[in-house]
């Protein structure tokens, strides 16, 4: 099983209308002799669980961010008035808002950039280097990939820290270089950088191999064929490797995306539960919205423009989910 | 190919300079947590640490025990994780059959929409999900965590499952049948061995996923009823970061599960050829 196929979310898409034509349905014959209750029977538990867990709270989501929601409304000294569009209003009329999301935007674009990129590089380099070597750098990958996102943020505190930090200290051993005490996290876009690295250190594995399955897939008649026709290194990359791994790539990116635009726990453990202004992404912001400034309403507005946000990025990756689902 | 490679261009001993560059780098955090969780603790704070280990001993592990209950925390996981996982495993797996090896209308839209769960980032779901606890009085209770993280173990298993089940044979299943098995003791006697392996990787996996989260965890629990995952921040406090236990805490969370990680990652695979039997 690769890790893809692990943690694939996707998009739902709209239901639809005609039943699909029966050719790529599973053969009737044989395995459908139960009937449609059967099938059904069997999910209904699935189904039941994740309408409580997902559906009511993501309705809720909705209807709160309609509504006036602070902490009188929590006790329930109050009851919650909707106030319609009034949340969205104030959160979209805030120029800080804008700020935090074009910073998120930046932010999940470089990461993702950088581990898809480094992450391409490694899995070729996989195919060049010594056998041992492969398996030497595929458990520190495995590793870094295992490791609790809790733990490498704190990890990565430490080497960043500024007075007793590896990474300061590494750096000073350069020649006129002195960065003994440097605090990364004074200003924003250094402080990000930071966490930035450590998002890309922390998902280039997965890309690393599933990319490297993914390479094993590239027949190598093809290749042959490429080079014998003159084409380099970069030719037969581009031309032969790269239109293989397609599917695999558009679905990579995908998934960082989701996953860089939603990064919490880095920044908030990062900044010790407290990040700065100049700190804040999409979710944080949500989370200081509700649950530091207790206005659960508007938090809620902030978490919901963020889903819509990523509508746009699944629609891509919804289209090539169906694809493969068609293929089987 | 690599041969080729070889033979042509750049001599393979630069592929491996720049594959160790990539080692170092990659596995240098790991190398300083243990480093540093297995120094003295007052060479871990040296303004110009020494990159090799300086001397070992365990007292920062004690350490890191003392500062706050481990074992609760620790326990409180384990709890949570093996409930989730246990129903998780009931529900997904009777799901992903339905999905695997039924055809029924409406079927792609269930497997989508399953999917699609998994879409909606935790952190949007955290106030509701924070209001609805609070209403059904499981706030600060592992039950309700346990619920809560049902969000994401179960269309994980079910789609993880449903990988498994679709590798084996259907033709397998049908001899069964043919040989006067009934559709259920087909199932039993002929896939549930085969799926085992497959159930057993979904299981430890969907483990880590629940021991490894930290926002539902910090969010729905109070400081008493903390889980693992938690239980690191006790490390910094107003008085500063104590960062050798620091270390060997993050040391005690991160070994097991990147243990864990490791086998299974070996036992997706042969759970998949396992039950991948060419027909």
């Amino acid at each position: 099983m690769s890790a893809a196929d692990t943690t694939t979310p996707v998009k739902v898409p709209p239901p639809r209308q005609a039943p699909p034509p029966p050719a790529d349905e599973l053969p009737r014959a044989s395995l459908a002799s139960g009937g449609t209750a059967v099938p059904w029977l069997l999910l209904a538990p699935c189904l039941l669980i994740l309408a409580l867990v997902m559906g009511y709270p993501l309705a809720r989501l909705v209807t709160l961010s309609f509504q006036r929601f602070g902490q009188s409304q929590l006790w329930g000294f109050q009851p919650a008035e909707p106030v319609g569009f009034d949340n969205f209003a104030k959160v979209l009329g805030d120029g800080e808002f804008w700020t935090v999301v074009v910073r998120t935007i930046v932010f999940a674009a470089g990461a993702v950039v950088f581990t898809m990129v480094i992450g391409m590089a490694i899995a070729l380099l996989l195919q060049r280097v010594s056998g041992w070597l492969k398996v030497l750098i595929n458990i520190v990958l495995v590793a870094s990939w295992g490791m609790p996102v809790i733990v490498a943020t704190t990890v990565f505190k430490w080497l960043f820290d500024s007075d007793y930090g590896v990474f300061n200290a590494l750096l000073s051993k350069l020649p006129g270089v002195e960065m003994i005490g440097h605090n990364w996290f004074a200003s924003g876009p250094e402080g990000l950088a930071v966490i930035m690295l450590l998002v890309v250190w922390g998902a280039v594995p997965f890309v690393v191999i599933t990319l490297s399955a993914g390479l094993t897939q590239v027949p190598k008649e093809l290749e042959e064929a490429a080079r014998l026709d003159g084409a380099g290194s970069w030719g037969v990359f581009r031309y032969v490797t790269l239109p293989v791994l397609k599917p695999i790539i558009v679905m990579l990116t995908t998934l960082s995306v989701i996953w860089d635009m939603g990064v919490f726990p880095q920044v908030f453990v990062m900044r010790n539960g407290h990040p700065e202004p100049e700190f804040q992404v999409l979710n944080t912001y949500s989370y200081d919205r509700a649950f530091v400034v207790n206005d659960y309403a508007q938090g809620s507005a902030i978490a919901l423009v963020t889903v819509l946000l990523l509508l746009g990025v699944v629609a891509v990756y919804m289209r090539q989910m169906l694809k493969i689902g068609e293929v089987e | 190919m690599s041969s080729t490679v070889t033979g042509r261009r750049a001599p393979k001993l630069w592929w491996n300079l720049l594959g160790l560059l990539v080692f170092v780098t990659a596995g240098f955090p790991l190398y300083w947590m243990l480093n540093t969780a297995f120094k003295p603790a007052k060479d871990a704070i040296d303004p110009d640490p020494s990159l090799l280990p300086t001397g070992v001993t365990f007292a920062n592990f004690g350490r890191a025990l003392d500062i706050a209950d481990f074992w609760g925390p620790v326990g409180r996981s384990m709890v949570v994780s093996l409930a989730v996982v246990v129903i998780g495993m009931a529900v997904g797996l009777l799901a992903a059959l339905a999905i695997s090896r039924f055809a029924f209308r409406g079927r792609k839209i269930v497997i989508v929409g399953i999917l699609a769960v998994q879409m909606v980032p935790l952190v949007a779901m955290i106030i509701p999900v924070f209001l609805l606890l609070n209403d059904l009085g499981q706030y600060d209770r592992l039950t309700g965590l346990v619920i809560t993280y049902l969000t994401f173990i179960l269309p994980f298993t079910v789609w993880t499952l449903r990988g498994f089940i679709v590798n084996i044979p259907k033709e397998l299943e049908e001899a069964a049948m043919v040989d006067g098995c009934s559709r259920t003791g087909a199932f039993l006697r002929v896939v549930f061995p085969l799926l085992a392996p497959g159930m057993v990787a979904t299981s430890v996996y969907g483990f880590i996923q629940a021991w490894n989260e930290y926002l539902y965890a910090l969010m729905l629990l109070s400081q008493k009823n903390q889980t693992a995952t938690v239980w690191l921040g006790n490390f910094t406090t107003k008085h500063g970061t104590e960062y050798a236990p620091m270390m060997a805490g993050a040391t005690m969370m991160a070994v097991p599960i990147v243990a864990l990680f490791l086998l299974v990652q070996r036992k997706m695979a042969a759970g998949l050829t396992a039950g991948a039997v060419k027909g």
